[in-house]
């Protein structure tokens, strides 16, 4: 049976935004062109694939459903209070089964050393060995050459799942004359992208059936396992605040901008208002409130899914509610201009109303500030959240995210030897997620805003 | 120029009402005081009087906004919003939920503060204008793009990796400074070290970007061209003529974060045990203190504040084109 989180709904929404806009964008030539700027740019290209593959599996965490048990005292089916995702069922080979405690990247046995009783009744302290991963080769008990060979038959996988993409897919008249495809397909870079992100992703799969890649945390989790699942958290921290602040940004923004008088400065007090507090006082305030409530409102949440989830979207909304201020002052300046324009002046003295003149010509000449603030955004409030989870005023505990992963390894580091593994983790694939979409947000501004300097990129 | 200052004072009366009001929405309408002293006194098992008790102790037995038992001035004055909020205005932040004089506390800690954020701040600004100056010189070229790079990189890094890999790399493994920690006087050197180069290591990639984006604006400049053709070396070009100009957006760019540097920062006062007010903040975040998360919001509004005025102020002194009205 499929449940709807409420982030769930939000972030479909998103992704039938994001689907119809490149639909609007095809049949809008001007557009078309400043975007397949981006697309034409090595850098575009690369991040964007990355960012797709980020993408998607959010997108896969995000279809919920209760799964259906047998329950044979009852003698009738019930369904599950866990609620799992898609991913989870894909990446079951995973996550499957637990460690008892830490153990590092592709160990064969615990991290620390255990009193074990041994057939002869001899105590002997021994590195127990993992149960379920680590030391169940599937080619060779040689590691080395087991990891070869698997990293080997991943490739051939991947190799032969692009060549019948490529003969059953790509040779097809249909992509051959879209203008909009064509040339994606064409390009090599593209495929190079696409192909390595494939590959990294069999590769990750195949070996992390086999062996823990990233080790296990300290309830003995996989940590590749959490880190993947973190995505999710880091996407719709990064896109749901942005959708929650457009709004508020983009019609206060004009309204200030073309009205004008004291629509404008009402308008105008509100943003400086909140612009004067420092945001992350602002956040914290906001969430120790939200935790008030929720610790004295307990019954009003069904399960702890819901309760973590709908603290994911509280954080979403204030963080929504502290930064919408910027964009908001850049787009009234904007409409301030685009109020003297000649064919805005035009369109007033043909009778035109306000509304119509605001859909018609200054909306879509405010647009480019839009995304690409939209897209500048989105690295930061990353970043942003990994922070306000250290500092306990981010999302909530059970949720995993990368945040929670480094708040929970803070302690690891002063161990000896270090357990340093849950924390490269968390980090590395901040980074990752992090680096590309700075790269992208780079392109699409270059691409966008008419002032940038494309000599000197 | 004293009249516009006056001018902006008056302007922030509002804003800050606007705040407190908002501040005041926060804690005590959303939550009403039960609520809060139900959670501070752990939830189960907390009888009324228990909480009746903890919230005379810090006076917010009171009526919201109208106190009727009381007379005349009295029921406004005998109430939470004046003895809570209004009071605020006049630098009387009042005692915090353990019971601690705040503005005790935030004098105290205020320097520690101070003692991290300038130097990075100064430190940072060095070489961040060095490194963006450098790009500048090689524009165009594989230096450039390179450089490009490197801070697109940097800035992608988490600011909790920069603390925890340098505590770890230079504290633990190198035992060069101490992990955390503060002592005043002059022995504080050894703790500020480490968290001064880390933040300024943390600034690097979007300071160094902001200001080649600054310098890149200016050399496009009519002025610049004129100066080439004149026959002007590039180095005497960009060292003289770009420098400068850039340095007036600069320059305000840092006057409006000078009174916030009080403030300190958050995460790395935390991390490295500096008794600024940053972990001040922090402490009372997670303890859950919010007469002192109250008392911060209106102190960091403040700060903003001034350093709003003190910008457009240093706008006249180096800008001769500007004039306040």
């Amino acid at each position: 049976m499929f449940t709807f989180l409420l982030t769930d709904i939000f972030f479909y929404m998103i992704v039938i935004s994001i689907i119809l806009y490149v639909n609007y964008v095809r049949k809008t030539p001007d557009i078309r062109e400043t975007w397949s700027y981006v697309f034409r740019n090595k850098t575009g290209i690369i991040s964007s694939v990355v960012l797709f593959f980020f993408i998607s599996t959010a997108l896969l965490d995000s279809i919920h459903f209760k799964e259906k048990l047998y329950d044979t005292e009852a003698d009738k089916y019930v369904y599950t209070s866990e609620i799992k995702s898609l991913l989870d069922i894909i990446l079951l080979p995973i996550h499957k089964n637990s460690e008892k405690s830490y153990s590092s990247p592709f160990s064969s046995h615990l991290y620390s050393k255990e009193t074990v009783k041994f057939t002869n009744n001899k105590d002997k302290r021994i590195y127990p060995d993992l149960l379920y991963k680590g030391n169940h080769n599937k080619y060779s008990d040689d590691n080395a050459y087991n990891i070869f060979i698997t990293g080997s038959i991943s490739i051939i996988k991947i190799l032969v799942l692009s060549f019948f993409i490529y003969i059953i897919i790509f040779r097809r008249e249909i992509f051959k004359n879209n203008s909009f495809l064509d040339p994606l397909i064409r390009n090599k870079v593209f495929f190079t992208s696409l192909f390595s992100m494939s590959l990294i992703t069999i590769l990750l799969y195949d070996l992390g059936s086999q062996y823990y890649i990233l080790g296990t945390d300290k309830v003995g989790e996989d940590v590749l396992y959490k880190s993947i699942k973190s995505i999710r958290t880091g996407i719709l921290i990064g896109t749901l605040t942005t959708i929650v602040m457009l709004p508020f940004a983009i019609f206060l923004g004009i309204f200030a901008g073309y009205i004008g008088g004291i629509v404008d400065d009402f308008i105008q007090y509100i943003y400086t208002t909140l612009n004067s507090i420092p945001s992350v006082l602002l956040i914290a305030s906001a969430i120790l409130m939200l935790q008030v409530y929720m610790a004295n409102n307990p019954l009003e949440f069904e399960n702890i899914y819901e309760r973590a989830d709908l603290r994911l979207f509280f954080l979403c909304m204030i963080l929504g509610l502290t930064s919408w201020t910027g964009l908001c002052r850049l787009l009234r300046g904007e409409s301030m201009k685009l109020r003297e324009v000649e064919y805005v002046q035009a369109s007033q003295t043909f009778g035109l109303n306000k509304f119509s003149i605001i859909i018609r010509h200054i909306v879509p000449n405010i647009m480019h500030i839009v995304i690409i603030t939209v897209v500048l955004d989105f690295s930061a409030l990353v970043l942003a959240e990994a922070v306000l989870s250290y500092v306990n005023i981010g999302v909530d505990p059970t949720t995993y995210s990368w945040g929670n992963m480094i708040n929970a390894a803070r302690l690891e580091m002063s161990r000896e030897p270090v357990v340093w593994w849950s924390l490269f983790s968390a980090f590395l694939f901040m980074f990752v997620l992090v680096l590309f979409a700075n790269l992208f947000s780079d392109v699409v501004r270059d691409a966008f805003d008419p002032r940038a300097n494309k000599n000197y990129e | 120029m004293i009249k516009y200052i006056f001018k902006r004072i008056i302007y922030a009366i509002p804003i800050l009402i606007g705040v407190n009001l908002l501040t005041f929405t926060l804690f005590f309408v959303v939550n009403s005081p039960d609520e809060v002293a139900r959670l501070h006194l752990g939830n189960k098992r907390v009888t009324q009087e228990q909480i009746t008790s903890w919230n005379e102790e810090r006076g917010y037995n009171n009526p919201l906004f109208y106190n009727s038992s009381e007379s005349g001035l009295n029921s406004f004055k005998e109430t939470i919003f004046y003895e809570k909020s209004f009071k605020l205005f006049l630098f009387d932040f009042g005692m915090s939920d353990s019971g601690r004089d705040i503005k005790y506390d935030i004098k105290e800690r205020m320097w520690p503060s101070l003692a991290i954020a300038l130097p990075s701040l100064l430190v940072g600004l060095f070489i961040n204008i060095t490194f963006a100056l450098f790009f500048v010189f090689f524009r165009s070229t594989k230096v450039d793009y390179l450089g490009v790079i490197f801070c697109v990189a940097l800035m992608s890094i988490s600011s909790l990796f920069y603390i925890i890999g340098g505590q770890y790399l230079i504290s633990k493994l190198l035992h060069l400074v101490p992990i955390s920690g503060y002592e005043h006087g002059y022995e504080s050197i050894k703790f500020l070290i480490l968290p001064v180069v880390i933040s300024v290591i943390y600034g690097i990639g979007s300071g160094t970007r902001w200001y080649r984006s600054l310098f890149l604006e200016e050399i496009e400049k009519d002025y610049v061209r004129t100066a080439k053709s004149k026959g002007l070396s590039e180095s005497a070009v960009l060292f003289n003529h770009v420098f400068k100009n850039a340095l007036i957006p600069i320059l305000t760019g840092v006057v409006v974060i000078l009174p916030l540097l009080f403030l300190g920062s958050l995460i790395v006062e935390s991390f490295f045990g500096i008794p600024g007010l940053g972990s001040y903040t922090i402490d009372a975040i997670q303890s859950q203190d919010f007469a002192i998360v109250r008392a911060m919001v209106f102190l960091g509004t403040i700060l903003y504040i001034l350093g709003l005025v003190l910008t457009d102020i240093s706008y006249t002194l180096v800008d001769p084109r500007v004039r306040l009205k």
